[in-house]
């Protein structure tokens, strides 16, 4: 079974009168461990798609199945505990709570998992650390680079063990040095720690990380197909 | 659910990162707590004083004195005499004792004991007048005044002194030279404001100091006379009937001044005790307009507060913060902010209450269930009026909340 099942997924939205749809019904699988790449013009539909997987939104009609439990009903709480428990979020402009140090950050969903305070003070640490930030752990997000930054983000993703990270356009305020940096610790999240990674781009180099990129069009899935030039963690 | 540790430091963080105008929010608050505390506590103290003289005095308490300097009048003063008490004991109504009083300084001596007493000449009146109550032995008598007995009832500091915990009914002190059978010893009633023994005196009969003490047995003068009226409201006209029948007595003719004055000592207090009450309630309300200004003003900034902080709020539902969370949080720190003023408003009125009672010459009483109350009405106006914002704030739809600017 698909751990992300869209069927036939609707989004519209009240628009004067009437109501715009912007998804004219989507159907999207993605399997345990797999690293999908969304991509598209804006206004094609992706983000829209994204909000829903990420259970940041309901769909006005059709299903989604995550992880066997159909989440297309549920309120905005109970949203929010899948939120919590399953996904990670990695957005573009990082979305670090500003003069709170990077662990606070990271700390931060655990907060809401009920973790007790010093587990939260370790899992943290160790998270940080291993995004290579064991340095900078009390260092606000002000006094890091993006590259950085993202990397707390990332952290934060992680940290309280959810299965799918989703990023949207991670790396659209980062240069591009920087940018493979960040794609390559998702490949390796997805690749070591078998981390479903699901990845909003308009960049093809940065989808080509991808194991397999899926495009939208006008609110409908145009192709979707694996990435045969798929870039290794070495390249 | 967070536990309420975790909330309380977030919210104490985020109020931290602007503390200027965090204190400033709570400025009403402060001051409303301030002022409630500072009411109760000067109007407890003065009440307290007023109520320490009415005991010191009795209830409903008058007493008539000689206008030594009454003016344009070309004869000399009449003096209040015995037979003025009497007159007046006799043709005034809503009297409930009347006693005429001499006073005189003696050295009482009791063996090889002695004391500077004040010696009270009086009537049996004396004790119901001034509220003494007799704790052994007994009161003076109307027989003893007639009889010009040479007996004394002590108060209870001078039985102290004299006899150093013998009993002293039965005994024999002397006053002058003059030897007093002891009938009988005052309940105390303490020390009036000021330090004031009120039981440092030696009550005996008025006609047997007038002979033996003074030398004004053959006039009937007295010092003064004192009065107690059935009630408070008997007063008002006692005042009226008193003054009619001592001028008349003393041969006043109209236009002309009293040779004595009349101090209407209960009903001045009860005038002072009414005005305490009305600065307690003008303080009051003060207060509680300023813990309603004080709470809008935390509304405000917390609705201020929310829309600043849209984006954390988004981040926060995002990794999993429920509605209920992210409305904790906001309540956490409007109560937060409301308790801070109300801390630092309980100080600063406890100084406050200082100062004013300096001026009021009373000392402030500080009651814990006042402090409590205060304590507890900050919260309120906290969770009052930090729950609009709070409850906006968990109303954001995540997606909007993180786009937001």
């Amino acid at each position: 079974m698909a751990l992300i099942d869209l069927i036939d997924v609707r989004k519209s939205f009240p628009m004067g009168d009437g109501e715009l749809e912007v998804l004219h019904g989507i159907d999207m699988k993605v399997e345990r461990g797999e690293f999908v790449a969304m991509m598209g013009p804006s206004g094609s539909g992706k983000s829209t798609t994204m909000n829903i997987l990420g259970c940041l939104d309901a769909p006005t009609s059709g299903r989604y199945i995550l992880d066997g439990q159909d989440v297309a009903d549920l309120d905005r709480d109970e949203l929010a505990a899948i939120r919590n428990a399953m996904i990670g979020f990695v957005f573009q402009g990082f979305n670090l709570l500003p003069r709170t140090t990077a662990l606070a950050n990271v700390e931060m969903p655990m907060l809401y998992a009920g973790v007790k305070a010093k587990e939260r003070h370790v899992r943290a640490q160790e998270v940080l650390e291993r995004m290579g930030l064991g340095d900078r752990m009390h260092h606000d997000p002000s006094q890091l680079s993006g590259g950085q930054q993202q990397r707390v983000a990332i952290a934060r993703g992680i940290v309280n063990r959810a299965p799918i990270l989703m990023a949207d356009e991670p790396t659209g305020n980062l240069d591009s040095k920087t940018s493979d940096e960040i794609m390559k610790l998702f490949q390796e999240l997805n690749e070591k720690e078998g981390i479903t990674i699901t990845l909003v781009t308009h960049e093809p180099d940065v989808a080509s990380y991808a194991g397999r990129v899926v495009h939208f069009r006008d609110g409908l899935v145009t192709s979707d197909e694996p990435n045969k030039a798929k870039r290794g963690a070495s390249a | 659910m967070i536990p309420f540790s975790e909330v309380l430091k977030v919210s104490f963080k985020a109020l931290m990162a602007n503390k200027m105008r965090s204190f400033l929010t709570t400025l009403g608050i402060i001051i409303g707590v301030a002022a409630v505390i500072a009411a109760f506590a000067v109007g407890r103290g003065a009440n307290k004083v007023i109520d320490d003289q009415i005991a010191m005095f009795g209830s409903n308490f008058m007493y008539i004195f000689t206008e030594r300097s009454a003016v344009g009048s070309s004869t000399p003063p009449r003096y209040l005499t015995v037979a003025d008490a009497e007159a007046i004991e006799r043709e005034c109504s809503g009297i409930e004792a009347v006693a005429p009083v001499v006073e005189t300084n003696i050295q009482a001596v009791y063996g090889a004991a002695n004391w500077a007493a004040e010696v009270v000449g009086s009537t049996p009146g004396y004790s119901v007048v001034r509220d003494y109550r007799v704790e052994q032995g007994r009161g003076l008598l109307a027989s003893d005044v007639r009889a010009a007995a040479k007996v004394c009832v002590l108060g209870r500091t001078v039985a102290d002194k004299l006899f150093e915990g013998e009993p002293p009914v039965g005994k024999v002190i002397r006053l002058r030279t003059v030897p007093f059978l002891v009938i009988g010893v005052f309940e105390t009633k303490g020390q009036a404001m000021g330090g004031w023994d009120q039981d440092d005196f030696v009550l005996v009969p008025l006609s047997t100091a007038q002979r033996r003490l003074t030398r004004n047995a053959n006039t009937g003068r007295v010092g003064n006379i004192m009065v107690k009226g059935v009630s408070m409201k008997a007063l008002d006209y006692l005042d009226v009937q008193i003054s009619d029948l001592l001028r008349e007595r003393h041969r006043i003719r109209p236009g002309q001044q009293d040779d004595f004055a009349i101090r209407n000592i209960s009903q001045i207090l009860d005038a002072r005790r009414k005005a305490t009450q009305v600065m307690s309630i003008l303080l009051g309300s003060i207060a509680a307009i300023s813990l309603v200004v004080g709470g809008i003003g935390i509304m405000n900034i917390m609705l201020v507060s929310v829309t600043e902080r849209t984006r954390e709020i988004g981040i926060r539902m995002a990794v999993g913060a429920k509605a209920a969370d992210i409305r904790r949080q906001f309540l956490m720190e409007a109560v937060t902010l409301s308790l801070l003023g109300g801390a630092i408003g309980i100080l600063l009125g406890m100084a406050s209450a200082h100062g004013l009672a300096k001026v009021m010459e009373s000392p402030p009483i500080f009651g814990a269930g006042v402090i409590a109350l205060s304590f507890a009405f900050s919260a309120i106006v906290g969770i009052g009026f930090g729950f609009y914002p709070a409850w906006r704030a968990s109303l954001l739809n995540p997606i909007d909340a993180l786009k937001y600017e």
